[in-house]
């Protein structure tokens, strides 16, 4: 390992007071990195934190507002992705930016393909590099088939190995192990240590922590578009890195006060998740959820959270397992059965998955209930502007009346209409999933009381989210999630952000022991 | 905020208002313009006589374009509908023998057959609607002329023939034809859940989905209609040419469909129906198309103008997406 080389290598990709603003957002402020040769330095932060941005500045694609790139050295300034590029900062993507009906042979020359004494392509010394190349990284590979005929992993290191063979000196990875099996991961890391030894210095994006820990040296943590953190991994207990990633939230929202809680063996169960296993995504999920309890679902990005909400809707079904709505499993999987069967779920993503921005307040609160509402498939105005009447006025929908688009409303209006929408279902489960995530103080604090009040009503309630705060304040309970297993469950005297923050980078218990290597 | 930047802004609302509102009644404006300069300026134009005439002849189109607005709404196209008006009356040459309600129910369900299809490839299978309903363009004509070959194609049925000359009170058979079809699709728009499901689909068929809503039984259920319609207006036009034509019959009727549905206000994207408007603008360049015949302009002529109009309908549209 290179520890000696990194404090007194000069950097290879230095940033220095980086700031970047989008219309309404301040993406990064004032943000400082260091990437040397042959360091592996983790770039870490929850979603909205900055991590992108910056890439994307890094990268040539954004070109930032205040600050200075230098590239060994020197001050650059970089016209486009291509700029960058040619200097040799490359970028593995999630997405891979291979080409995928063509072989790796072609994918690794691509516009720099070696030409016989006719100009035209040599397509045997193509591939004859490209194999040298291959073998070089020991990736076993035919170079002559499409990479679609190739396994993901192998084609992400046919993407890392093109990256060498433009003599990079930084390659950025984006989350490239997110998609890979634990045998691919292995192969990966082989090269990523190959590149360390040859000096390559890397930037590697990942909310993986057991994999951030055996391969980082550095680690460098953003949160709300601000550096929070820099240093050495190794100085950096688990616990400490979770907690400067969520941060703490400063602002005061009342504490709950939950005397209305179901003693434990007064619970009635009214949802429950038997052994779930879902693609790679889910193992084993058992939980319940009682009458009148919160339960939130705690985790890192990508740990499972929104995939179980998912599951208890149907929008997916799971390889095996069941969902079982007050005591009875749902008979066909569909968002419309499990609404049918009381079921609800706020997704994360307001606009994507959420609302329909073109239609009014109206047909956006009405669109789940029109089957109670309607009679052989004629609507009943009257009895949808009575519930929206109701709904509206309940939840403080601030609006100049239910004809107003929906997409003109603010964040925090538009999630009430949709908690409108769930609940003039009178559903018998609530799953929220990140309900309060970009909505303004007012509104959060409306959103959080009104959750209060459900469960008071007899609601169950699963509560999705990545807000410490949020899930200590209002859950009765706490599961955590991490790489789709349950890790464990916190219980009354046990819910505190603390205990939460260890709970959520605690050391798996196979894994303990070989933390690095 | 210095205040020479005030009056921009303002001026940057109004025009918005201003595109917005000529947005939902820029057809309804251009069809009062057009008739107030025929008073004027075209003779023998203004006469209940030709309106009578000129309303027939955009019947069709009314027919077919009401079933495209509500494909669109779903952010769909369907291009197979004059191929399906071309088999519709290929099929009641082909069913002479039978009774002619039956036979005309026969060309109905099989134009909803041709719907499932459509509807299939682009719910279940996934196929952009483009090219799902391409399929049917090409298959459609030609299934017509097999049914057709060695046939005589002309139509002797008293009843279905009526559809195309007949009139009560006054009122041409095409016409009551046409107004079925409007109000079934203004009753589905306005009071039906399907309707409204529609839309939602249209406006975010992700959250349609996690709403509930049957997404693919929806889709299919829109190209069944807009196939109905085709074949209902495929009926229509061979009742009133009093034969079955599988070359001419429909021909280009998807495009002369998709721009009554654009330039009557209907956006392309989905999410919105406008059936008064697509009925407005079928009916408005008809007479378009007539008062330049009427002042003897060429057909080429007449196509060009008809180009301006869709690109000044697809200009106003575009306040939806700033919006």
């Amino acid at each position: 390992m290179s520890t000696t080389t990194v404090d007194t290598a000069s950097p290879v990709l230095e940033a220095r007071g980086i700031s970047k603003s989008f219309p309404g957002v301040k993406a990064l402020i004032d943000v400082d990195l260091k990437v040397r040769a042959g360091e592996v330095h983790a770039l870490i932060g929850e979603n909205g934190a900055g991590k992108s941005t910056l890439i994307k500045v890094l990268t040539g694609v954004y070109h930032h507002d205040a600050g200075e790139l230098l590239h060994k050295g020197k001050l650059v300034s970089f016209a486009g992705p291509r700029a960058a590029q040619n200097m040799g900062i490359s970028t593995i993507y999630q997405e891979l930016d291979l080409v995928p009906t063509q072989s790796a042979s072609r994918n690794l020359y691509l516009g720099r393909e070696p030409r016989n004494r006719l100009g035209l392509i040599d397509f045997a010394q193509m591939s004859r590099d490209a194999e040298a190349l291959l073998r070089d990284f020991q990736i076993h590979a035919d170079v002559d088939v499409p990479l679609t005929t190739l396994g993901l992993g192998t084609q992400q290191m046919i993407s890392v190995a093109r990256s060498v063979a433009l003599d990079a000196n930084v390659v950025i990875m984006d989350e490239p192990t997110s998609s890979l099996e634990p045998r691919e991961v292995e192969s990966l890391f082989r090269i990523i240590d190959r590149l360390r030894a040859d000096g390559v210095a890397i930037l590697y994006v990942s909310h993986r922590l057991d994999e951030l820990y055996r391969i980082c040296d550095t680690v460098t943590v953003l949160r709300d578009g601000r550096l929070v953190h820099n240093g050495p991994m190794a100085d950096l207990p688990r616990v400490e890195l979770v907690s400067t990633m969520l941060g703490r939230d400063l602002e005061s929202t009342p504490h709950r006060t939950r005397s209305a809680a179901p003693a434990a063996d007064e619970r009635e169960t009214m949802l429950e998740l038997r052994g779930v296993n879902w693609r790679n995504r889910l193992h084993d999920i058992s939980l319940t959820v009682s009458k009148g309890e919160v339960v939130g679902l705690g985790g890192l990005l990508g740990a499972g959270r929104t995939e179980v909400g998912m599951a208890v809707l149907g929008a997916e079904a799971p390889d095996s397992g069941t969902v079982m709505i007050d005591g009875s499993p749902i008979h066909r999987v569909s968002p419309g059965a499990a609404i049918e069967a009381g079921v609800a779920l706020l997704p994360e993503d307001r606009k994507l998955e959420g609302i329909f921005p073109h239609l009014s307040i109206r047909d956006n609160i009405a669109i789940a209930s029109l089957p109670r509402l309607s009679r052989l498939g004629l609507v009943s105005d009257k009895r949808i502007d009575e519930i929206v009447d109701t709904f509206m006025a309940r939840l403080h929908v601030r609006a100049t009346g239910p004809s107003q688009k929906v997409g003109t409303l603010s964040g925090g209006n538009q999630q009430k209409v949709l908690l409108a929408r769930w609940l003039c279902l009178n559903p018998k489960v609530l799953v929220l999933d990140e309900p309060t995530r970009g909505i303004d103080v007012g509104a959060k604090f409306e959103v959080r009381s009104t959750i209060d009040d459900l469960a008071k009503q007899g609601l169950a309630v699963l509560l999705i989210s990545s807000e410490t705060e949020e899930l200590v304040d209002q859950s009765d309970r706490i599961v955590v999630l991490k790489d789709g297993r349950v890790v464990s469950v916190l219980e009354a005297d046990r819910i505190s952000e603390d205990d939460l923050i260890e709970a959520i980078a605690a050391v798996p218990a196979e894994q303990a022991g070989d933390n690095r290597e | 905020m210095s205040s020479a930047t005030l009056p921009v802004r303002i001026s940057s609302i109004d025009r918005r208002v201003a595109l917005r509102w000529a947005r939902d009644n820029g057809v309804y404006v251009a069809l009062a313009v057009l008739l107030i300069y025929n008073i004027f300026f075209t003779p023998r134009f203004m006469t209940l006589e030709n309106l009578n005439v000129q309303l027939v002849l955009a019947t069709r189109v009314i027919v077919v374009a009401l079933g495209m607005a509500m494909v669109i709404g779903t952010a769909g196209i369907d291009l197979s509908v004059g191929a399906v008006m071309a088999l519709s009356g290929a099929l009641l040459v082909q069913f002479s023998g039978l009774p002619a309600v039956l036979a005309i129910v026969l060309a109905l369900l099989i134009g909803g057959l041709v719907g499932v299809l459509n509807g299939f490839l682009v719910g279940v299978v996934g196929i952009q609607p483009i090219v799902a309903t391409l399929a049917f363009l090409f298959a459609g004509r030609s299934l017509a002329q097999l049914l057709l070959v060695g046939r005589n194609p002309s139509i002797q049925d008293q009843t279905i023939l009526s559809i195309g000359s007949g009139k009560i009170f006054g009122i041409s058979g095409l016409v009551i034809a046409a107004a079925v079809a409007v109000s079934l699709v203004a009753l589905i728009m306005r009071r039906t859940t399907f309707g409204r499901q529609l839309l939602a689909v249209g406006d975010n068929a992700r959250a349609s989905f996690l709403s509930g809503v049957p997404v693919r039984r929806t889709l299919i259920g829109v190209y069944v209609l807009s196939g109905v319609l085709a074949a209902w207006a495929g009926v229509m036009d061979t009742a009133s040419i009093t034969s079955a034509n599988a070359l001419s019959s429909g021909l280009n009727y998807e495009l002369f469909a998709i721009t009554a549905v654009v330039v009557g206000g209907t956006p392309l994207s989905g999410g919105r129906v406008r059936v008064v408007g697509t009925v407005a603008a079928a009916i408005l360049m008809q007479l378009l198309s007539s008062t330049l015949i009427f002042h003897s302009a060429t057909d080429a002529i007449s196509q060009m103008v008809t180009a301006v109009v869709i690109v000044v309908a697809v200009y106003i549209q575009r306040v939806r997406s700033q919006a």
